[in-house]
């Protein structure tokens, strides 16, 4: 904000954003499993297209993970018909090929078959320290170096096929066999129609959305997910939590990393770069995207919390040009320390976060008044509540 | 007098949804006492282009905030915004930042 860039050294300066991002947190291992979150939209967009980049540089700077892409078609539950659906899936599949990495394709009606166990937050295997980090990077760059040697690999440079797994993409697409059955768009339909405001169709989107994401990453191994939540995004998010209650999981709904589903980490390697950043550098670089109507599409201002508070802060913004970034440093500062004798508790079915409960209710005035109640006689009730 | 204008005008990110999904205009503005700055531009959108719903796109005499506006590929912050003065075969993209990631 307030610099001016030249477009080679915005270039410079957004791919270098997005590295020192995954760099400074040091989750992600090499060859380990991720699974990028695209939804078509520019924040996802540009952030596969820099996952792409990132794995065709030359050795010393290239990103080593391996990486496939889901897109969740969620027309069900937008309303869309058929044809527009199969038209964006067109789309879609035709970007998706490109890439050279498997790409599921899961339709949100799927949601319905997600055994049980979606809910249940898998054993966590600890987080990697600093010390085994270098280790397992070391130990990767050395069986490298021993397959070079060997002359089993080709130069870096060579097609994405070599770096890859070994099954061919086409094999991998694992695209559904047809629409899904219409008993399953109906029921989804009509799920999303019962709820009644925007905000809670939103966040309803949201949960079954990332349950279905998760799914897909258990089943094919992955163990992160990244999902391309922009600075302004979080921001937005944040404040939006904060209204719908949620401030006491707002570390793990904004950081960097969100644990809380135990043996898949969601990561958010964008979430450094503002909304104006990702417009313009797909813009000036052609990034590929698919534009998808959703269910806030043509909302007009007030019609959910979500809405509201983009307006908000984005109007803040114009005038107070640091004001996202501002929001998104609060964000950062933010600590995940469960509260004391909850770290095992009951989680929520919906979100996975711990029950933000506190058994002895002893901040409200019911709460106070019921621990009384064990000593001193009921109070005798002077009028009808 | 200024005379007329070609200008592109383009929408994305969504915004073309407000105009019968047709991303790309070309636009021939009319000759005018005063020369054709971006301000006239948004009023001559609103009138003749915007399909429904104005004000998702226009708020003000200004854009909605989270529309970019890009002027032959530059930040229009860079070149003085409502005030830039519009030349022949100028291209004006607006994307919108508000759908979706």
């Amino acid at each position: 904000a307030g610099d001016a860039f030249c477009r080679d050294c915005f270039r410079a300066f957004y791919v270098h954003k997005f590295r020192a991002v995954l760099g400074k947190n040091r989750l992600i291992f090499p060859g380990e499993k991720v699974l990028l979150a695209w939804s078509g939209g520019p924040s996802s967009s540009s952030m596969v297209w820099q996952v792409l980049e990132g794995l065709s540089q030359d050795s010393a700077k290239r990103l080593r993970f391996v990486p496939g892409v889901v897109y969740v078609d969620e027309g069900a539950a937008c309303g869309r018909s058929r044809e527009d659906r199969a038209k964006t899936l067109t789309d879609v599949r035709q970007i998706l090929q490109t890439l050279g990495f498997p790409w599921p394709i899961v339709t949100l009606e799927e949601v319905f078959a997600l055994p049980p166990s979606v809910l249940r937050c898998s054993a966590q295997d600890p987080v990697g320290t600093m010390g085994t980090y270098k280790v397992a990077v070391d130990s990767f760059l050395q069986q490298q170096r021993t397959l070079a040697a060997e002359g089993l690999r080709g130069s870096p440079s060579s097609a994405q096929g070599e770096e890859q797994p070994s099954q061919p993409c086409t094999q991998d697409s694992q695209d559904p066999v047809g629409p899904p059955p219409a008993a399953q768009t109906e029921a989804l339909s009509q799920l999303f129609n019962s709820v009644k405001t925007l905000t809670a169709k939103e966040e309803l989107l949201q949960t079954l959305r990332t349950h279905l994401i998760l799914h897909v990453a258990r089943t094919h191994g992955y163990s992160k997910v990244m999902t391309g939540d922009s600075c302004t995004r979080l921001a937005i998010k944040l404040m939006t939590c904060l209204a719908l209650g949620r401030g006491a999981f707002l570390a793990w709904d904004t950081g960097f990393s969100d644990e809380r589903h135990g043996d898949v980490v969601v990561v958010r390697p964008m979430r450094e770069h503002t909304l104006k950043e990702v417009a313009f550098y797909n813009r000036l670089f052609a990034v590929p995207s698919v534009f998808t109507p959703a269910v806030d599409t043509k909302a007009s201002e007030k019609a959910s919390i979500h809405r509201l508070m983009e307006g908000f802060l984005l109007r803040l913004q114009a005038q107070f040009p640091s004001t996202v970034s501002t929001v998104y440093r609060t964000s950062e500062k933010l600590v995940k320390a469960p509260r004391d004798g909850c770290a095992a508790g009951p989680r929520c079915l919906l979100c996975m976060c711990s029950l933000d409960v506190d058994s002895a209710d002893s901040a409200t005035a019911f709460g106070a008044q019921t621990q009384d109640f064990s000593q001193t006689p009921p109070p005798t009730p002077r009028a009808k509540a | 007098m200024a005379a007329p204008l070609s200008v592109e005008v383009e929408f994305g990110g969504g915004a073309e949804l407000l105009f019968d999904g047709v991303k790309k205009h070309q636009v021939t503005l009319p000759g005018q006492e005063e020369p054709w700055v971006i301000r006239d531009l948004l009023v001559w959108i609103k009138k003749n282009l915007l399909k429904e719903r104005p004000e998702l796109f226009i708020q003000g005499d200004s854009v909605r905030p989270g529309i970019l506006v890009l002027i032959n590929d530059a930040d229009w912050e860079l070149l003085g915004e409502l005030d830039y003065q519009l030349q022949d075969q100028d291209s004006i993209l607006f994307i919108s930042t508000l759908h979706g990631g």
